[in-house]
């Protein structure tokens, strides 16, 4: 990549992680507004979602961070083939750094082990690359931005449960998901989503948790099981009353996305991804040269 | 609505309950878990808490023209106060604590007992609440704790929150988790039965 390529490519990138710290994507705020709607009003429920209603577009006006915590940054991409990942990787990490000194981002850094905040938001593990190359000859960009108070609601079962009385099958499933939405009550600054991964290792299994989260929320689930477990532990979880911030109310989940992954004969993970109602998630088709052609969310 | 302005008197804080919407009107100090620990080891505070309050919060502020403007001001979670916050209440006659996520048993009879409320502020809404916040006032243990951690004095005026656990031993976050406990259990038995 050539300087003025690079300089091409930084801008598109610190555009893409400005938009999605400052603006949610339309898919979300549709459901924010239904949520809204549905509250009875004069509850803390609707006060609560009203509040969040107004930052939304406050923070899209003042082109400032939504949340506070701009959480960790995981970036998913696809580049053709051509391209140099390594130099692509370079533009990124330097695209974060500025997003942080323009204040897109927090400086939300910190080595584990001396806790020193690199003031920067690049260090080990953060940004969280993940690049793909494709045959095409254009890239796809997308961005999420996922804060620490949801992150930590994040659960991974291995069945059989017996604590919950899971088995290894779409019963225990469904029971592994809401009892996480149980546990989270409003502590993950609900009404959340939840991206799930069924199977996998470990690792690969909270992955695929947060890649099912790139789903846009009106898409519908290609594999009728996995859908059926969507709208139907959705439509549950939303019986249980946790409402926003765990005020009460109607609206505690606004989707799931889930996603199966093969597995071990010994080993049955359900891994839960708890998001925010904060869901920044951007996303934009760029042309091999760089140019922002086409916004994804 | 209901009107709370600073310094508080323990009897307005006794009228609140459980579920009250609120807007705070006045001076508020920000703190989280570097003051709290500080405070709980005996240290005294640059200024007195007594009928004010403590907000869970780690702010981004920059200076602009050589004076501090707030970029972000939404809460943090409060729960890692938990060990600390009953002794604060006490020992500064604290009124109210508002961060988000709500606490534990030993906050809520701390608030019964000293008559102190905790305050929900809407978590991740941080433009809002940085609206309302008109005035940084002054700054406390800045070369201390650092930027989010140090003790911010903030000028608010109409600061939402929502009362979740008041004077009287309520706690709405314990309510809403005992109900939805009941719910799940349920819906577990649906899910089960449905198997068969």
């Amino acid at each position: 990549m050539n300087s003025a390529q690079q300089k091409k490519f930084l801008e598109a990138f610190i555009e893409i992680i400005r938009k999605t710290s400052c603006e949610l994507p339309k898919d979300v705020t549709d459901l924010l507004k239904k949520g809204l709607g549905d509250e009875e009003s004069g509850s803390n429920a609707k006060y609560a979602l009203e509040i969040v209603d107004k930052n939304i577009t406050l923070a899209k006006q003042k082109s400032q961070p939504i949340c506070q915590d701009t959480g960790s940054i995981l970036v998913y991409v696809h580049y053709p083939m051509r391209l140099d990942a390594e130099g692509l990787a370079k533009v990124i990490r330097k695209a974060v750094v500025t997003a942080t000194k323009k204040g897109y981002l927090r400086q939300n850094s910190v080595d584990s082990i001396t806790g020193k905040n690199s003031g920067t938001n690049v260090g080990p593990g953060s940004p969280a690359l993940h690049l793909e190359p494709w045959k095409k000859d254009y890239l796809d960009v997308r961005v999420i931005l996922k804060g620490g108070g949801c992150e930590n609601m994040g659960v991974q079962y291995s069945l059989p449960d017996s604590r919950i009385g899971a088995g290894r099958d779409i019963a225990g499933i469904k029971k592994c998901i809401l009892d996480a939405v149980h546990n989270a009550q409003g502590k993950g600054c609900g009404p959340g989503i939840l991206g799930v991964a069924i199977g996998g290792d470990r690792g690969s299994s909270y992955m695929e948790s947060k890649v099912q989260l790139l789903r846009k929320m009106t898409d519908k689930n290609p594999d009728p099981v996995l859908a059926e477990i969507e709208e139907s532990c959705t439509e549950a979880a939303n019986q249980l009353g946790i409402g926003p911030m765990g005020f009460g109310g109607k609206t505690t989940l606004m989707g799931i996305k889930a996603g199966a992954l093969n597995r071990l004969p010994a080993s049955y993970f359900v891994s839960v991804s708890y998001m925010c109602w904060a869901f920044r998630r951007q996303g934009a088709v760029l042309s091999g040269k760089g140019d922002i052609k086409k916004w994804l969310y | 609505m209901i009107r709370l302005d600073v310094p508080f008197t323990e009897e307005k804080i006794r009228s609140l309950k459980v579920g009250d919407m609120v807007e705070i009107h006045g001076t508020i100090f920000t703190g989280r878990d570097s003051v709290h620990k500080w405070l709980y080891e005996g240290n005294q505070p640059p200024v007195s808490l007594k009928d004010g309050m403590i907000y869970h919060c780690g702010p981004v502020l920059i200076k602009e023209k050589g004076k501090w403007v707030v970029k972000a001001a939404g809460p943090t979670t409060s729960i890692r106060e938990e060990p600390y916050q009953a002794t604060i209440i006490e020992q500064h006659q604290l009124r109210a604590v508002i961060g988000k996520g709500g606490m534990g048993e030993k906050t809520r009879q701390a608030c019964q007992k000293h008559g102190c409320v905790y305050l929900h502020a809407i978590g991740g809404a941080a433009q809002v609440l940085a609206e309302s916040i008109k005035e940084v006032e002054n700054v406390y243990e800045y070369d201390r704790f650092g930027s989010p951690e140090a003790i911010w004095q903030f000028r608010v005026e109409g600061f939402p929150v929502v009362v979740t656990m008041d004077a009287h031993g309520n706690s709405l976050h314990k309510e809403v988790e005992a109900a939805s406990a009941v719910k799940v259990k349920e819906l577990f038995e649906q899910i089960t039965a449905a198997k068969q």
